[in-house]
């Protein structure tokens, strides 16, 4: 869906999605590395379970809910890539307590 | 790298990051007050000059000039005092000017003497069929990506709505080397004609020349239809297809990502919540505050500035900015305002900056279907809600807003109503033949985004609570 | 021109739609009045709990009878309320605290009253899995529930019209007088009279009464509640604590609702509550130790609505001990959500009749004022 110019002289970072090393840039939001990745990065609703992708990437839409470092219900386009950050992808409502 | 606020009061806060944000904090710091700035983002810049500090795209003609404006304003507010935490989420702001913020999973809570909210505006909603879609997304989200990690769009691509955004993302877009298959202009043909009277201050605004070069820049390029009357996405689990009508003709295009917008709105979540009053703005077709000349609200001591007072743009914004900061000043350190720049000298800037947006108010007025959907077309996203449920809940008795949530639980998810507000008030509106204003909006509490129980749970308690609990 | 009507009630939460409603089973014309709109405060946004459970003695009579037109809720309002009954369970926190509730449900049976259980640990555990194990019990009151109460109230409202109540929303009651036998009040630019007065006004009741010349000790309170996202289903009744603030639901589509009397600043002039969140992090911390399984969910809203709280925490319900015609029912000091239902019917018999047998002696407005009528 998206490519990345090749101007883009950033350092690399890696994230693990869903166990998966997956190859970002410093400075990325974990959804812009996600949509940027081509891994399927879907999330599915709480409410009824349908498939969503981030809509706004500007903190407000809430579609872009994911697990970051076992915590859930994180906002990723607002939370910056690091080193060997772990995210999940959430399927319906999130399980808590884990 | 989080860090809480050094203080628990300050002069002045300022809440975003954005071009009114950013100048405010400069002003008030420059003129020796405690400032705090609190911004949501990982980089100052707002949407406007998103990762003005830090954007991959270094070729500085690809984002063009007006983006790089948001240089100065970052550099102007680093060479003062003024506190900046990033990352830093305003989740409550009362009538006490008592404001909680969540910065790094944990909660502060600061004082203020003034706030200035630049919470800046969001695209307005354009609920079509199937606009939940994966592969459907905002001009702005795309615009997000371009410029704070230039990424660009390489499968088939559509665009679709209307205003300046659509056609300045179209271009950064094909400068960056991304792919645009077709852009779907869903300007209505009369709006042209209503225009027209304010044409002439548009002409004389710095928007024009600019505007009407990068539409030709992008015309070049990409096949652009005009008169779009109707608009679907379509797709299982994904977008596969979006299906149009024009001049009466339907014609439906494979695409991978639909790019939607019809322009932008004050972001008024924390605002409502702190009690500001806000009336509907039939022009602009959305709620703003009720302010005065220097961006007072409703509620003594907070003052909004930038597009969450009403719509202008990143030039009106620093100029609101300045004016909300100067006026803060004139309040805590009268003496102190005598170094920034006068009152009169502020608002003739602003005169200025405000010059041919009615013009851009009219012409990109949207048209009634894009912003009132119909039948099974989701209205809000969270709950998903369709448009048949709520004239169904309107049916038994939901007279507004605050009344349909108790039926449908519109509004009632983690987006507070910021994706369906708007469409749910007039909705409602249409359906009871009343006014936006006399339907209202929901009304809107912290904390205006979730925490978590743990975090609350962290906050330090007051002692009457730690009492009643040691009596229990 | 003044229009009459049979009786004329004043507020539109739950109490004043429900006894509206009542009028009109009973065959009577009501106008019902409500400043903003029905549900508008504490009706309809209260934590919806239908408890008789840790009821102040007097007013459990009033809690017993309005349980038994909630359980048939739908038949009366064609509309099913979200009401859903899974019991509402009171822990014990400690030993002394079970002793507490040991001493209390023995005291209720003494009184006749059966509806409250004491429960040991086993039994909590089983009601409720997930509370934290060093709870040793607590009471269970097994027919109550819950009830969304927007939804209640909007319906007892609109039964009450299809019924033949005439409903005035937006416009405050005012002018409220007694002439040659009838009670005058003005509604904007309308004027209409009855021979029945019903002060339900909640928070603005108070106020009417000692206008009328029956002052009560009386506060205008705004308990606040706080809602999560959704999260799975993990708890079917409604808890509350015995020694802490705390109330707690989990509703069908997996929010949790948590609540429990800490209270928000009210501003009653200008229909708004400023929240306290240092309070509300003591609820916070409350359900984190009491849950742990709920310490990752997301608080994504709270809010407070404004009601009138009694010195004595016991309504205000009866016929006025100054004025003929003229009945109260307020105060009823966040927990007045239940009885609604119970005290539309019995104040309709009060007004029909001149009396009910739902006892109701100890509520009355006499206990502040001596009866001069």
């Amino acid at each position: 869906m998206f490519k990345r110019s090749e101007q883009d002289k950033r350092p690399p970072v890696q994230i693990f999605v869903d166990g998966v090393a997956v190859a970002a840039r410093q400075g990325d939001t974990v959804s812009a590395a996600l949509l940027a990745s081509g891994v399927d990065a879907r999330r599915s609703t709480a409410v009824s379970g349908a498939p969503r992708l981030p809509y706004c990437m500007m903190g407000v839409c809430f579609d872009c809910l994911v697990t970051i470092d076992g915590v859930g219900n994180r906002q990723g386009c607002l939370v910056p890539v690091a080193e060997g950050m772990r995210i999940e992808i959430q399927k319906g409502k999130r399980e808590i307590g884990r | 790298m989080s860090v809480a606020p050094k203080r628990e009061d300050y002069d002045v806060v300022v809440i975003g990051a954005g071009p009114a944000g950013l100048a405010a904090a400069a002003t008030s710091a420059e003129a020796g007050l405690a400032t705090l700035l609190l911004d949501e983002n990982i980089g100052p810049g707002g949407q406007v000059f998103r990762a003005i500090s830090s954007t991959p795209v270094t070729d500085r003609n690809q984002l063009g000039t007006d983006y790089w404006v948001g240089a100065d304003l970052v550099q102007a507010l680093r060479a003062g005092n003024a506190e900046v935490i990033h990352r830093a989420t305003v989740w409550s702001l009362d009538r006490n000017l008592d404001i909680a913020v969540s910065i790094g999973g944990a909660s502060a809570f600061v004082k203020a003497k003034r706030v200035i909210l630049a919470t800046g505006a969001l695209e307005r909603p354009f609920p079509i069929p199937g606009w939940t879609l994966p592969g459907v997304m905002t001009a702005g989200a795309a615009q997000t990506m371009l410029k704070s990690s230039a990424l660009v769009p390489d499968g088939r691509t559509v665009i679709a709505g209307q205003g300046p955004l659509l056609w300045l993302l179209a271009a950064q877009i094909l400068r960056l080397g991304g792919r645009i298959d077709r852009i779907l202009d869903t300007t209505e043909r009369g709006n042209y004609v209503a225009a027209l009277p304010h044409a002439f201050a548009f002409l004389t605004s710095p928007y024009f020349t600019k505007g009407l070069s990068m539409m030709r820049e992008v015309k070049a390029k990409v096949q652009v239809v005009s008169g779009i009357t109707e608009l679907a996405a379509s797709g299982d689990g994904q977008l596969a297809s979006v299906s149009y009508v024009a001049g009466g003709k339907r014609e439906t295009i494979p695409a991978d990502l639909l790019l939607l917008h019809q322009g932008v709105v004050p972001n008024v979540n924390l605002a409502m919540a702190a009690g500001v009053e806000h009336r509907w703005d039939d022009l602009q077709l959305c709620w703003s505050p009720v302010l005065d000349a220097s961006g007072s609200s409703s509620v003594a001591g907070i003052a909004i500035a930038g597009d969450g007072a009403g719509i202008g743009g990143a030039n009106a914004a620093v100029v609101r900015g300045r004016i909300a900061a100067r006026a803060a000043v004139e309040a805590l350190t009268p003496a102190a305002a005598a170094k920034l720049p006068a009152m009169a000298t502020l608002r003739s800037d602003l005169a200025k900056a405000e010059r041919g947006r009615v013009f851009l108010d009219t012409l990109f007025r949207p048209a009634p279907q894009f912003r009132i959907p119909a039948g099974d077309t989701i209205v809000c996203r969270c709950e998903e809600v369709t448009a048949k449920d709520v004239l169904d809940s309107v049916a038994i008795g939901a007279t507004g807003p605050n009344q349909l949530k108790a039926y449908r639980r519109t509004g009632m998810g983690p987006c507070q109503g910021r994706l369906c507000g708007l469409t749910v008030t007039e909705l409602m509106a249409q359906a009871r033949g009343k006014t936006p204003q006399e339907i209202g909006y929901y009304r809107l509490r912290a904390p205006v985004k979730p925490i978590t129980l743990a975090e609350l749970a962290a906050v330090p308690k007051s002692e009457d609570d730690v009492k009643a609990v040691v009596r229990g | 021109m003044t229009l009459n009507v049979d009786a004329i009630v004043i507020g539109g939460g739950i109490h004043g739609c429900s006894t509206a409603l009542h009028l009109c089973l009973a065959g009577l014309k009501p106008l019902l009045i409500e400043k903003d709109y029905a549900g508008r405060h504490a009706s309809g946004v209260n934590a919806g709990g239908v408890r008789q459970l840790a009821r102040h003695i007097p007013e459990i009579p009033l809690s017993i009878r309005s349980m038994g037109i909630w359980e048939k809720i739908s038949d009366l309002l064609d509309d099913d309320c979200s009401f859903e009954s899974y019991g509402q369970v009171l822990v014990a926190e400690s030993e002394e605290e079970l002793a507490v509730c040991r001493a209390r449900v023995a005291e209720l049976n003494a009184l006749g009253f059966t509806h409250e259980e004491l429960i040991d640990a086993a039994e909590l555990r089983r009601l409720v899995p997930a509370v934290a194990e060093t709870c040793p019990g607590g009471v269970v009151s097994r027919r109550d529930g819950a009830a969304n109460p927007a939804q209640t109230t909007t319906a007892f409202r609109r039964k009450a019209e299809q019924l033949g109540a005439t409903v005035r929303e937006g416009v405050a009651a005012s002018n409220i007088r007694h002439r040659e036998g009838l009670w005058h009040v003005d509604v904007g630019p309308e004027s209409f009279a009855a021979p029945v007065l019903v002060n339900a006004a909640g928070a603005w009741a108070g106020k009417i009464a000692a206008d009328l010349g029956e002052p009560v000790p009386v506060e205008t309170v705004a308990p606040m509640l706080m809602i999560t996202s959704r999260v799975p289903h993990f708890i079917d009744p409604v808890v509350i604590l015995r020694g802490r603030k705390l109330s707690f639901k989990q509703f069908k589509n997996g929010t949790v609702l948590i609540g429990g009397g800490h209270l928000a600043t009210p501003y009653q002039d200008r229909n708004e509550t400023v929240l306290d969140w240092k309070s509300l992090a003591t609820s916070a911390q409350t359900v984190f130790e009491l849950f742990p399984v709920m310490r990752s969910a997301a608080i994504v809203r709270a809010w407070a609505g404004i009601e009138a709280k009694m010195k004595d925490d016991i309504p205000v319900f009866g016929p006025s001990s100054r004025h003929k015609g003229l009945y109260h029912q307020f105060g009823f000091s966040l927990h007045g959500f239940q009885l609604g239902p119970g005290a539309g019917a019995v104040m309709a018999e009060l007004i029909v009749n001149g009396g009910s047998q739902t006892r109701i002696s100890e509520l009355g407005i006499d206990r502040f004022h001596p009866i001069t009528l």
